[in-house]
């Protein structure tokens, strides 16, 4: 009987059975649902600016206010070096890909708890989930993204064939960001009280990175350490594009080699565990 | 015929306790790394000895494809584990089932809507969710709108919608999914008795339609009317499979569930006046295992007393929505209210006479009161048992009679016409002076 089922490859045979970690198969899925991602991502946005009156307005304004901020307090008070651009645009072009990839991850690591009704419910690669609710936080990063021409106006600075390297930067942003976050919305599943952990863990990773500070700022002997955080090559790489920097290819690659790293290892954990999920919400 | 479904040995394992295998806090796991490395380090490499049980155990069964299999079995059978796995909610822990085609359940109805889209956005995205395309659900727009009733108000966020309206919207798209095989759980027993009507009426359309359904159910007369065949799950393991009526009849035939004896050892030590050791519900007449809906049971509290005292049994019967279908004490009966009870073993028995309860599983509370004012004992669902239909089918009629209650009840047709009949009662006479008293 089984061969009978089996043979008739043309009438789209399911096969239901414990699982083990990724196989092709699953990125086949994934591929076959991508209806599905696209619309549970304009859900989430569609939500997002429907529900605030500001809406779009706050995509600026949370890392406008949060510039000034931090230009009083790091670039006023402590007098922190910015490579010689002024502290205001310095920090602000560091804090819009910082601002995406905390966005991301936040929303990816509470993404599959939130999707429990959905989890419980109905059949569809779980990955879809965490994928779909960095949706929000890509069309916040190009709202933002708006500020950018007047602030570089204003201090009189030109950026030059570099600005083509942004959407690379923004896609290695998201791949970091990927990384970070699937891996996250894995173990706030697993572990219940990750979710109290995981802001605090996001909160500490921004002192490790260059966002307020510039990467030049660390000594040559702990640079390598700096790399290891594939968050310092994606602000550093960001922000070289716009203010016409130098672009330090190393920390990039680095930073991409990383995030890839991550991404991979985050989605073979997230498909491990991704079997007991419905049991566990 | 070809198989829809062909299960292979399926089993789901869980951990006892709540239904989750090895969910936990990360500080306690990382403090028990912390405190007893040794023992993390060996739970790792064996695995440790946590309770686990089988939900399912080694299901082997095939469904044709066109048929519409019955689901049956008690509370805790492993029904909705079941649904779980062949909807490829969970997977199974052992076996593997194969599925021709396309499957979905109408255990999803409403799933995803998001209150602040309208009800145009929400098909969309419910659809998807159900595993529909773009061009298909293009296609069936018009068809869903008007399955809904709800045309006018496409463009309102649905959560201005009315429950009605918003069950109406949701199930039409579930109902316009193209499914080969369609999976229903008994939520559909949660609607009106129109929305169920329309549900059972769009399932018989699409079995006649080739596909295959999956319906589980306790309810004894839609099986009966829907399913050809049917499965029996008794405590995960597969008890029955046959044609739906000798399925029906094993399910019947099950022995009443275990009562859960109180840990009677525990309960010496104790230093309570009186304790509950064991309750049993049996059918009154003798000779048949488990109660009808015609049939008067018995409720049996047995306890243990070790000090003289009065006391009387309190029960509180709860039905499968967790709604409390009725209460009574031993002490509302005259001669036992103010009992004195020796020290010892001894029992309480409450007579509940037939046609009295609807068909369906129910839970016992008991509490033993002392003096008719403290409690002191009680025992959640220490007890429970299932009555089941032995109503003769009605010619035409598809559906369970809802509510807590079965009462028989008398009918009686009343003719206000011109000329009394020569059999025409008093009663009769009176409803039509009445109603000429009307006009």
């Amino acid at each position: 009987m089984t061969t009978q089922i089996a043979s008739d490859v043309h009438s789209h045979l399911i096969v239901i059975e414990p699982r083990g970690g990724l196989r092709l198969r699953d990125i086949r899925e994934l591929w076959s649902f991508r209806e599905l991602l696209w619309m549970l991502a304009r859900r989430d946005i569609k939500v997002r600016y429907k529900e605030t009156i500001l809406g779009a307005l706050w995509a600026i304004l949370r890392p406008a206010l949060t510039m000034l901020i931090f230009s009083i307090v790091f670039g006023r008070l402590a007098k922190l070096p910015s490579d010689g651009v002024p502290y205001p645009m310095f920090v602000f072009a560091g804090l819009l890909p910082w601002m995406f990839f905390a966005q991301a991850v936040s929303g990816a690591a509470a993404s599959v708890l939130g999707a429990g009704s959905l989890i419980t419910r109905v059949y569809f690669p779980r990955l879809i989930v965490p994928l779909a609710s960095v949706g929000v936080a890509l069309v916040d990063l190009l709202i933002a993204l708006v500020l950018l021409a007047p602030l570089l106006y204003w201090y009189g600075i030109v950026p030059g064939s570099s600005l083509l390297a942004v959407p690379l930067m923004i896609a290695l942003a998201l791949v970091v960001s990927l990384g970070v976050g699937i891996a996250f919305a894995a173990v706030s599943v697993v572990f219940r009280d990750f979710r109290h952990i995981e802001p605090f863990v996001v909160q500490i990773w921004m002192f490790a990175t260059p966002v307020i500070y510039p990467v030049s700022m660390v000594p040559d002997q702990w640079r390598w350490l700096a790399y290891l955080n594939p968050m310092s090559g994606v602000v550093e790489g960001f922000r070289a594009c716009w203010l016409a920097l130098p672009l330090d290819w190393i920390g990039v690659a680095a930073s991409l080699a990383g995030g890839m790293f991550m991404l991979l290892g985050a989605v073979v954990y997230f498909e491990r565990v991704e079997r007991r999920f419905a049991d566990l919400i | 015929m070809t198989r829809a479904i062909k299960a292979e040995g399926i089993s789901k394992e869980y951990t006892i306790g709540a239904q989750r295998p090895a969910a936990g806090l990360l500080v306690d796991q990382l403090g028990d790394a912390l405190r007893h490395p040794l023992q993390t380090l060996r739970a790792a490499l064996v695995g440790d000895d946590k309770k686990r049980f089988w939900a399912l155990k080694d299901l082997d069964f095939e469904i044709e494809q066109g048929d519409i299999l019955g689901v049956v079995g008690r509370n805790g059978a492993g029904k909705s584990t079941l649904l779980k796995i062949l909807s490829r909610i969970t997977d199974p822990s052992q076996g593997r089932a194969l599925v021709r085609g396309r499957i979905a359940s109408l255990l999803e109805v409403g799933t995803g809507f998001h209150p602040e889209l309208s009800g145009r956005e929400n098909i969309f995205l419910n659809a998807t969710i159900l595993g529909m395309r773009k061009k298909e659900i293009e296609r069936k727009f018009d068809e869903i709108v008007a399955f809904s009733g709800v045309e006018r108000f496409l463009a309102t966020p649905v959560k201005h919608y009315s429950s009605g309206m918003y069950v109406r919207l949701a199930f039409a798209v579930a109902a316009h999914v193209d499914a080969d095989v369609l999976l229903v759980d008994e939520v559909l027993a949660v609607g009106d008795a129109d929305f169920q009507k329309r549900c059972l009426g769009k399932m018989g359309q699409v079995a006649q339609d080739g596909r295959t359904i999956v319906f589980v159910s306790h309810n004894a007369m839609a099986l009966r009317n829907l399913c050809n065949t049917a499965i029996l799950l008794e405590s995960g393991r597969l008890s029955s499979i046959g044609l739906i009526e000798d399925v029906l009849a094993a399910y019947a035939a099950q022995p009443l569930p275990q009562a859960r004896v109180a840990d009677v050892e525990r309960l010496a030590a104790d230093s309570r006046p009186a304790t509950v050791s064991s309750v049993n519900v049996r059918p009154s007449s003798s000779g048949s295992t488990s109660i009808a809906i015609s049939q008067a049971f018995i409720i049996r509290v047995e306890i243990t007393v070790s000090q003289p005292t009065e006391i009387g049994v309190f029960l509180h019967c709860y039905g499968t929505g967790s709604e409390m279908v009725f209460s009574s004490g031993s002490f509302f009966e005259k001669e036992l209210n103010g009992l004195n009870l020796r020290p010892g073993r001894s029992a309480f028995e409450c007579e509940v006479p037939g046609h009295l309860l609807n068909d369906g599983e129910y839970t016992l509370d008991v509490l033993l009161v002392q003096k008719r004012h403290s409690i002191v004992a009680s025992e959640s669902a220490i007890c429970s048992f299932r009555i089941h239909d032995d109503s003769a089918t009605v010619e035409g009629w598809h559906w369970r009679p809802a509510g807590a209650v079965r009462p028989l009840l008398e009918w009686r047709y009343v003719e206000y016409g011109e000329t009394f009949g020569a059999s025409a009662t008093a009663a009769d006479a009176e409803a039509i002076t009445i109603r000429t008293g009307n006009d």
